[in-house]
């Protein structure tokens, strides 16, 4: 029964994904309340840590080390938020019900999702690279800069694959506050405030189970921080935590819609 | 008759102990509008979802023009109006018949689009801002712009002034017109009287009536006769034009499917007989009569 008319151009197809991209993108823009703290968030910590309370020798080797600590509690936001409230709500709204019923291509609307978080994460690194830069007075190499910049892009993949977990188990009510319950945990678990080091014994025996250790890592080792050097390692563990928590996802989305 | 482009066969569906649906079988035809009606909870939505593809039936199966419906080939060919669905707030009218009209491989002009569903002045607003109506007359605009075979509409009218709901059937019959089949959930029977080529009674998820609106209609031609009475209800029971007595104090409540034979014969069995009232049941009381026939005296639609 298939006929000329239901083809559509791969084009058009393409089309409808960066459609998708786009009014997700003007959508937030239009949410300050969801645009605002995740840009603004991860520099205010650092204007307070890095800069403020951290002055005298040796301050701006202290405030690189933050910088990519930071850099990663700043990505996890646009991840875990976007994905876990976000979808958590537009399933409770009935939105995403329609959007099934509506023949939009398969996999644009987490896309649409998948490259804000990307955008929303680059805004909130460059602007954090930038009061380091000025304020804290880190110097770094441009290829340190610029490879900090892509591990954090490409690490807001897991926690855009956990934030999808979350949306699709939790009410639109109640996923601000697993969110929540997740991320701050899980930024301090993994060493994005105080180094592993300093933690507990326990605490950083615990750290590998947690996605962020393993970027915190990847950023301390591409920016010349420290870190352990087995970005491979830890990029492997990065891509299997989002593989399972996206398949897993998915397998309930398909079900309970 | 021809191939029908959408159709359930058999179809169950329960929700743990409930079942939504009950084996039902339905078949829609290129060009026709099919009204499904129902009480709430009667099946009609979970009817509509398995159409669309958004849950599998426990038994039995749906098709569109042949296919799965999950398939994006089926749903291409389609336009869908839900009861519940929050549009993304903070975009615009425009921006959202846009959006929807890039999921589809031919698209209607987005000129029409905005007429058809009578919206041009809402073009720039934010979809948040919007009243109920508005917001409705929006989510009919997302529905019609893939320029679709079949349409779906679940309660379209809910919320709607007369202004704009006359509009929407007059858009619906033009629709019809020009070859669009469409699947019409409604709680308003006037609608389905006004636009079905034919009607399917839903109750406790099964089909209980099935045809064109006329027939229904003779199915459920039962008129009420009410009068402060002494006969005793169970006289006028045993006469076979009537289907329900009922004694409230000294009133007596019938209901019958020919009038005037009961009158004769009550006022020749009580000349006493005062207060007399015959009403043609309301369309809406005579839906209550089939959908739940033991309880149809005692629900007056108000």
């Amino acid at each position: 029964m298939m006929d000329a008319a239901i083809a559509m151009s791969s084009t058009r197809v393409a089309r409808a994904w960066l459609m998708e991209a786009k009014y997700e993108f003007l959508r937030l823009l239009r949410t300050p309340s969801f645009a605002l703290p995740t840009i603004l968030f991860p520099s205010l910590f650092f204007l307070l840590f890095a800069v403020l309370f951290n002055a005298g020798a040796g301050s701006a080797e202290a405030a690189a080390r933050m910088l990519a600590g930071y850099s990663v509690f700043g990505v996890m936001a646009p991840g875990l938020f976007g994905f876990g409230v976000i979808v958590a709500l537009e399933r409770e709204h009935g939105l995403l019900t329609l959007k099934r019923a509506l023949p939009m291509p398969p996999g644009a609307y987490l896309f649409a999702k998948m490259l804000m978080a990307m955008l929303f994460a680059a805004i909130a690194v460059l602007l954090l690279m930038l009061l380091a830069a000025t304020l804290a007075h880190v110097r770094m190499p441009l290829t340190d800069w610029s490879a900090l910049l892509a591990a954090d892009v490409l690490g807001v993949l897991p926690f855009c694959a956990l934030g999808l977990l979350v949306g699709t188990l939790v009410g639109g009510q109640g996923a601000p506050a697993v969110v929540n319950l997740i991320y701050l945990p899980m930024s301090f678990l993994s060493g994005l405030w105080l180094p592993l080091k300093l933690l507990p014994r326990f605490l950083q025996e615990l750290a590998p189970a947690w996605p962020a250790t393993h970027l915190g890592q990847i950023a301390l080792s591409v920016s010349g921080q420290g870190g352990d050097h087995r970005v491979a390692m830890h990029a492997l563990a990065l891509a299997g935590f989002t593989v399972a928590f996206f398949a897993i996802a998915q397998r309930r989305l398909r079900k309970k819609g | 008759m021809s191939t029908p482009i959408a159709q359930l066969q058999h179809a169950v569906k329960r929700y743990g102990q409930v079942t939504a649906l009950d084996g039902v079988d339905l078949q829609l035809h290129s060009g026709e509008l099919l009204a499904l009606l129902g009480p709430n909870g009667a099946g009609k939505s979970t009817a509509v979802s398995l159409l669309l593809g958004l849950q599998r039936a426990d038994g039995g199966c749906a098709t569109l023009f042949g296919l799965d419906p999950q398939w994006l080939e089926a749903r291409r060919r389609i336009g869908v109006m839900l009861q519940e669905a929050a549009l993304q707030q903070s975009l615009r009218v425009e921006e959202l018949i846009r959006l929807t009209m890039s999921y589809y491989p031919r698209p209607r002009a987005f000129g029409e689009v905005a007429l058809l569903a009578g919206i041009e002045e809402l073009l720039p607003r934010r979809y948040g801002k919007l009243s109920g109506g508005q917001k409705r007359r929006v989510q009919f605009a997302l529905a019609i712009c893939g320029d679709p075979e079949i349409l779906f509409l679940d309660e379209p009218t809910v919320g709607l002034d007369i202004g704009a709901r006359t509009a929407m059937w007059k858009t619906l019959r033009t629709l019809v017109a020009d070859g669009c089949a469409i699947v019409l959930t409604t709680h308003y029977l006037e609608e389905a009287e006004a636009l079905a080529d034919r009607v399917a009674v839903l109750a406790r998820g099964k089909i209980i009536a099935e045809g064109s609106v006329d027939a229904i209609r003779a199915h459920v031609a039962q008129r009420r006769i009410r009068c402060i009475s002494a006969v005793p209800a169970e006289t006028p029971r045993g006469w076979p034009e009537v289907s329900h007595v009922e004694r409230e104090g000294e009133h007596l409540r019938i209901v019958a499917k020919d009038a005037e034979a009961v009158l004769r014969r009550l006022l020749a069995a009580d000349p006493e007989l005062r207060d007399l009232e015959v009403r043609r049941a309301g369309l809406a009381e005579a839906f209550v009569e089939i959908t739940n026939p033991s309880g149809a005296a005692q629900k007056e639609a108000a």
